[in-house]
């Protein structure tokens, strides 16, 4: 009897997950459908669900206006390079912060997680001026770094977490063998955290890709990325609505089969820190 | 023969490493519309002529309206052209934001360009940004519906023969809506519709004093129409519809009357997208017997930033983009009705575009429309459906969004204009008007 109150409630309990699943992923269902749809069909009334007349025009004509693969490279490089030097320099402070922290170590990470607090436009102008200083305007160097610090909180939290689940004893051991700070960084802890790096990786590579108001505001034609893409396709004065669906699809594509291809890790470097 | 041949080989070589030496590449920011996007597919044409390559930059109205604005005043050189309005061209140009257009080549013919537009694109009689398209506002109707009411559409009707008509056509059950009007608060959203339609009712935004005037009877009687007219015509929902929601329900046919740009005739009358392509007519903007017509006047134009290196080249291209000859090269390509409207006089006087069943009152829309003198009593300002000073984008919006919240039912016509009037003149006090 208590084996079958167990059955439906686990039942009870996958309908659930699925259908709060479904949920959350049917804005994007919606986009992959309307983007195979006419615009006349994108928005009839009752909208068409799955029973119409597919056409893939849309991704013709988005492939034939747009360098798709332009913005794509630059994504990559952005989103990848930003991510990379966000590491390179997370690793050190988060290991600092997790095995020598002092007094004011937690004052401090809370501070750098405070800078996610103020609005990105409250510093728009400061730090636009300050690229045209510079001369990095529409540059993706300009991008990489401005997305590194944007990030760079997260990162040192994320990796911070991990740290602390490493026993500090494996790192004294390596210092009574003799290893210097940066053996012990680079041959001890980081082997062990890699699964940990690989997750924060993942995340703030996603975050990177899909950052929408610094990758707008501080490109023009060459440093472009592929949320500049999907931003030349909307339009309040006419309806393209497929056009903008399909150059969504497009921008998300690559996105979405990396996610799929990494989701054990993708699940864990988000419920980091909630089960022990 | 030989110091000939020599001497011509070396001056084709010269010329060749002059060209190359000249030839620029053009970074445009642009909008995203139909003809901005048939433009950029002409492209290779500028290209052959000119030798100078482009890099385009499109994006959605009010993103590049705040991308451009930040770069010029900034001095981020980002952009060596770009597609601007009506309403920043005089604001800009006052600011010497912009590199003047008065010496662009006699083949040019500037005189061709629309008197209305030149007007609005112009400041103290120069113009500073030259219209790639124009555009006003007319009444879109059903002629079928109207037909069923048992009423005919003059060319120029008044607003209460609108309300008739309206009233007359809704059926709310079969969900037809007499009227559909824009709601979607935003100072080029409600506030566009809303301000030429006070300018037939004889308000005004401000004296030539700058006084707000909200508490005008003037402007109670606009918004009490406008109100009642969409509570009993207009569609649920109204509040949030902007000029796509409009157009998504006149195509779909639960529109009897549309009151919106010009440039939505080639929608509304295009068979693969609209259900009514064929039942469609037009007529001008109502008015109240006052002199100006609920119509407004907009063109989006290209501009150069001051401080450019490469002015010439930009202006090489805005002569490209806005001559006769690129409408022929549109024509050509796209067809008649895809040229861009609402830039030269001579399109209209163009036998083939005369075919073309919307052009006429596209014309006699933008000619009605005075951006110099867009109100019954004198204005201090220029704009028929905006007023060009640079705090009109904050207070257009912040007006809209009460207006907007009447029409939703959350406040009366009287308590909207009353915070409207507060809210404007705090603000102009704080600009030091």
């Amino acid at each position: 009897m208590a084996r079958a109150v167990t059955t439906q409630r686990k039942t009870i309990n996958t309908i659930f997950a699925w259908a709060v699943g479904l949920l959350i992923f049917f804005p994007i269902l919606w986009t992959i459908l309307t983007s195979f749809k006419t615009e006349a069909t994108a928005i009839a009334d009752p909208p068409v669900f799955l029973f119409f007349d597919w056409t893939l025009e849309n991704y013709a004509v988005v492939q034939e206006r747009s360098n798709y693969m332009r913005f794509l490279w630059n994504s990559v490089i952005i989103a990848g390079g930003s991510t990379i030097l966000g590491v390179i320099i997370a690793v050190p402070a988060a290991w600092s912060m997790a095995f020598v922290p002092s007094k004011r170590t937690k004052d401090i990470l809370l501070w750098m997680l405070s800078t996610k607090m103020l609005p990105a436009v409250g510093v728009l102008y400061p730090i636009y001026l300050l690229f045209i200083k510079l001369g990095i305007l529409d540059t993706r160097v300009g991008l990489v770094v401005v997305m590194m610090l944007i990030n760079l909180p997260i990162i040192v939290w994320m990796l911070y977490t991990y740290f602390k689940e490493i026993p500090g004893e494996i790192l004294e051991a390596a210092r009574m063998d003799g290893a210097s700070l940066r053996e012990e960084i680079i041959h001890v802890l980081t082997p062990m955290a890699v699964p940990g790096i690989a997750s924060t990786i993942l995340l703030n590579f996603i975050l990177a890709w899909n950052e929408a108001f610094w990758t707008l505001n501080l490109t023009a034609a060459k440093a472009a990325p592929l949320t500049a893409f999907i931003a030349s396709y909307s339009s309040p004065e006419g309806l393209f609505y497929a056009k903008l669906s399909a150059a969504s699809v497009m921008a998300i594509a690559p996105i979405l089969v990396m996610g799929w291809f990494s989701q054990k890790q993708l699940v864990r470097g988000l419920t980091f820190g909630a089960v022990k | 023969m030989k110091l000939k041949n020599a001497l011509v080989a070396v001056s084709a070589l010269v010329s060749v490493a002059a060209t190359a030496a000249y030839a620029e590449t053009l970074t445009i920011a642009t909008v995203n519309n139909g003809d901005m996007i048939r433009m950029q597919g002409l492209t290779d044409d500028f290209t052959e002529k000119t030798g100078h390559e482009v890099e385009w930059v499109t994006l959605e109205e009010n993103v590049l309206r705040q991308r451009v604005t930040q770069d010029i005043a900034t001095q981020g050189g980002q952009f060596d052209i770009m597609t601007i309005g009506m309403y920043e061209a005089p604001i800009w140009a006052s600011n010497d934001w912009l590199v003047a257009l008065d010496d662009l080549s006699e083949d040019y013919d500037a005189d061709d360009i629309l008197p209305a537009m030149r007007d609005g694109l112009s400041y103290e009689g120069t113009l500073y940004a030259a219209p790639f398209y124009g555009e006003s506002s007319m009444i879109m109707y059903r002629t079928d519906l109207m037909e069923a009411a048992g009423l005919e559409m003059p060319d120029a009707p008044t607003w209460d023969f609108v309300k008739e008509a309206a009233i007359a056509m809704t059926d709310k059950d079969n969900e037809i809506y007499g009227v559909c009007l824009r709601g979607k608060a935003g100072w080029g959203e409600n506030m566009a519709f809303l301000t030429a339609m006070s300018n037939s009712f004889g308000a005004r935004w401000f004296d030539e004093d700058w006084n707000a005037q909200f508490d005008s009877e003037a402007w109670a009687n606009t918004l009490t129409f406008y109100l009642d007219l969409m509570e009993q015509a207009g569609p649920p929902g109204a509040s949030t519809n902007g000029f796509n929601e409009n157009l998504a329900l006149f195509q779909q046919g639960k529109c009897g009357m549309w009151i919106d740009a010009t440039v939505a005739a080639s929608f509304v009358t295009n068979p693969d997208d609209s259900t009514v392509a064929d039942k469609v007519d037009f007529a001008l903007a109502p008015d109240m017997g006052k002199g100006p017509r609920g119509n407004w006047l907009w063109a989006w134009a290209l501009a150069i930033p001051a401080g450019t290196e490469k002015e010439g080249a930009a202006k090489e291209f805005i002569e490209w983009a806005t001559s006769k000859e690129y409408i022929e090269l549109v024509a050509e390509n796209e067809g008649w009705a895809n040229v861009p409207p609402g830039a030269r006089t001579s399109l209209y006087e163009n036998e083939n575009y005369k075919d073309i069943p919307f052009a006429q009152m596209t014309l006699d829309s933008i000619n009605s429309a005075n951006p110099l003198q867009p109100t019954v009593d004198p204005v201090p300002y220029q704009g028929v459906q905006f007023v060009a000073i640079p705090e009109f984008a904050g207070i257009g919006t912040q007006v809209g969004q009460e207006f907007s919240a009447a029409l939703a039912g959350q406040q009366t016509a009287e308590e909207a204009l009353e915070k409207a009037q507060a809210l404007t003149t705090d603000e102009m006090e704080a600009a030091g008007y």
